[in-house]
């Protein structure tokens, strides 16, 4: 589904962000991405749908080559879901809109198809009754299972979660976690950046390890949780496993 | 000294000075804020374009109009566009523009190089993780700008493009070098027939005074509501 060859990427000429990254994800397959923050790990999901453009590599999503040129990177981005870490709901639209632009600028859908698979999903995430409102009148957890929501609308064939916890309120998490695990378990295909180890050990298949712009370590859940190999993996584990 | 003083002239012209002259003047306002609005937007855009010579030529054009005075360019305009319409259609003799129409294309072209750099600090506002999520939706440059961008960069800038409209309503007055009947000019002409300068200028003043502040109070007031609301 998402194929991830020798990918390098500079920011100027002097600091290099991503050294020869190489991975995939499956269908179906759940990839846990972790690391010291300024690792990599945010550019390299980024860099799947070109919301960040890479100089040397390739990325393959569902058999469309992400850096040509001539891939029509907006029907692509459409075709896979993103989660940002600051929710990035659209603050001037109410939530049921959130939940339908792109659904009838993108695909053209009807309003009326938009605003019922708008509402069944509002519905999925525990939100139906706050369509009419705004964004700001929600809390950082409802507000990011709207944005789960609204990049649902859109039917992808793959999930990428940038860092979708870290800029709640603790109590908010679980909330959030929920509905991703819900997610995985219905066989979506995602690729989840994330310090959240408790959600990487209850649906990941795989977890991949960043330090530096390089993936040190890619490895099943298991093997990771159990004995991972390198140095960096097994220090940044036992820091943020201890508490 | 305001013995000799004559008001009734006021009353008298009344009907001239409103209905002539300031319908003119709000017309004029009107149009040049919006057209300027537009065309300002336009500018902003190609200044923020990733496209250099966009941006440049963007650039000299606002700093182009913003270094000359207003009425100059409304006098110069209006000479100048019969020439540049005889050159672009080819005609043997200038073609006639109004005055209206010449002081209109004058206005939205210099309030543009204004507006657009208003509106460009309001789409600097927006944090780049709104265009970024509507990309990743699959909006197009154009969509997310649309849809997502401009609306809350107006919104959020709609203060500051109202207090230049105000502005803009005074001067509006300028195109009394062109002889037109807005309302400082039919205010000036009911003065020069009458001989009553002073109770005309005085009641010009007064109007554009308590129009200009009860605009800027009205603007004040949906400052306060929009800084409720986000």
């Amino acid at each position: 589904m998402i194929e991830i060859n020798h990918v390098n990427k500079w920011y100027g000429p002097n600091f290099q962000a991503l050294k020869d990254c190489t991975t995939s994800v499956a269908k179906g397959e759940v990839v846990v991405v972790c690391g010291p923050s300024g690792s990599g790990k945010s550019t390299l999901i980024k860099c799947v749908n070109a919301l960040e453009p890479i100089q040397d590599g390739e990325i393959i999503l569902d058999g469309i080559k992400v850096n040509d040129p001539k891939t029509d990177l907006p029907k692509l981005r459409a075709r896979v879901g993103m989660v940002f870490q600051h929710f990035e709901l659209f603050p001037h639209l109410k939530i049921i809109e959130n939940l339908c632009l792109a659904q009838e600028k993108v695909l053209g859908r009807s309003h009326d198809e938009a605003m019922t698979k708008g509402t069944k999903l509002l519905d999925r995430v525990g939100l139906k009754d706050h369509a009419r409102k705004h964004p700001a009148e929600l809390s950082g957890g409802q507000q990011q299972r709207v944005a789960i929501a609204r990049a649902l609308a859109m039917d992808p064939i793959a999930m990428l979660f940038d860092e979708p916890t870290s800029a709640l309120d603790p109590e908010m998490i679980s909330e959030v976690l929920d509905v991703m695990v819900d997610l995985a378990r219905e066989g979506m295909t995602m690729m989840v950046v994330t310090h959240e180890m408790g959600f990487a050990n209850k649906v990941a298949d795989r977890v991949i390890f960043m330090d530096r712009g390089e993936i040190v370590e890619d490895a099943l859940k298991t093997d990771f949780f159990g004995k991972p190999r390198s140095d960096r993996a097994q220090k940044f584990l036992s820091k943020i496993l201890s508490h | 000294m305001f013995s000799n003083l004559d008001f009734d002239v006021i009353r008298r012209s009344l009907g001239f000075l409103f209905l002539d002259g300031m319908t003119f003047t709000l017309t004029l306002t009107g149009l040049a804020a919006l057209g300027g609005l537009i065309f300002g937007t336009m500018i902003a855009l190609m200044r923020l374009s990733s496209y250099r010579l966009l941006g440049r030529i963007a650039g000299l054009y606002v700093d182009f109009m913003r270094s000359l005075p207003l009425v100059l360019v409304i006098f110069w305009f209006y000479f100048l566009v019969p020439y540049i319409g005889q050159w672009l259609t080819g005609s043997s003799r200038p073609i006639r523009v109004g005055a209206f129409a010449s002081s209109l294309i004058t206005f939205i072209m210099f309030e543009a190089a204004y507006f657009s750099e208003i509106m460009r600090a309001g789409i600097q506002s927006i944090s780049k993780g709104q265009p970024a999520a509507a990309s990743a939706l699959g909006l197009t440059y154009a969509q997310s700008m649309r849809y997502v961008v401009l609306p809350q960069a107006f919104r959020n800038m709609l203060p500051v493009l109202l207090t230049q409209t105000i502005v803009l309503f005074q001067d509006t007055s300028l195109v009394y070098v062109l002889s037109i009947p807005d309302f400082l000019g039919a205010a000036s002409t009911v003065a020069q027939r009458d001989g009553r300068l002073v109770e005309m200028y005085l009641f010009a003043a007064l109007v554009y005074f308590t129009i200009s502040c009860f605009a800027s109070f009205g603007v004040r007031r949906l400052q306060a509501r929009i800084a409720i609301v986000r």
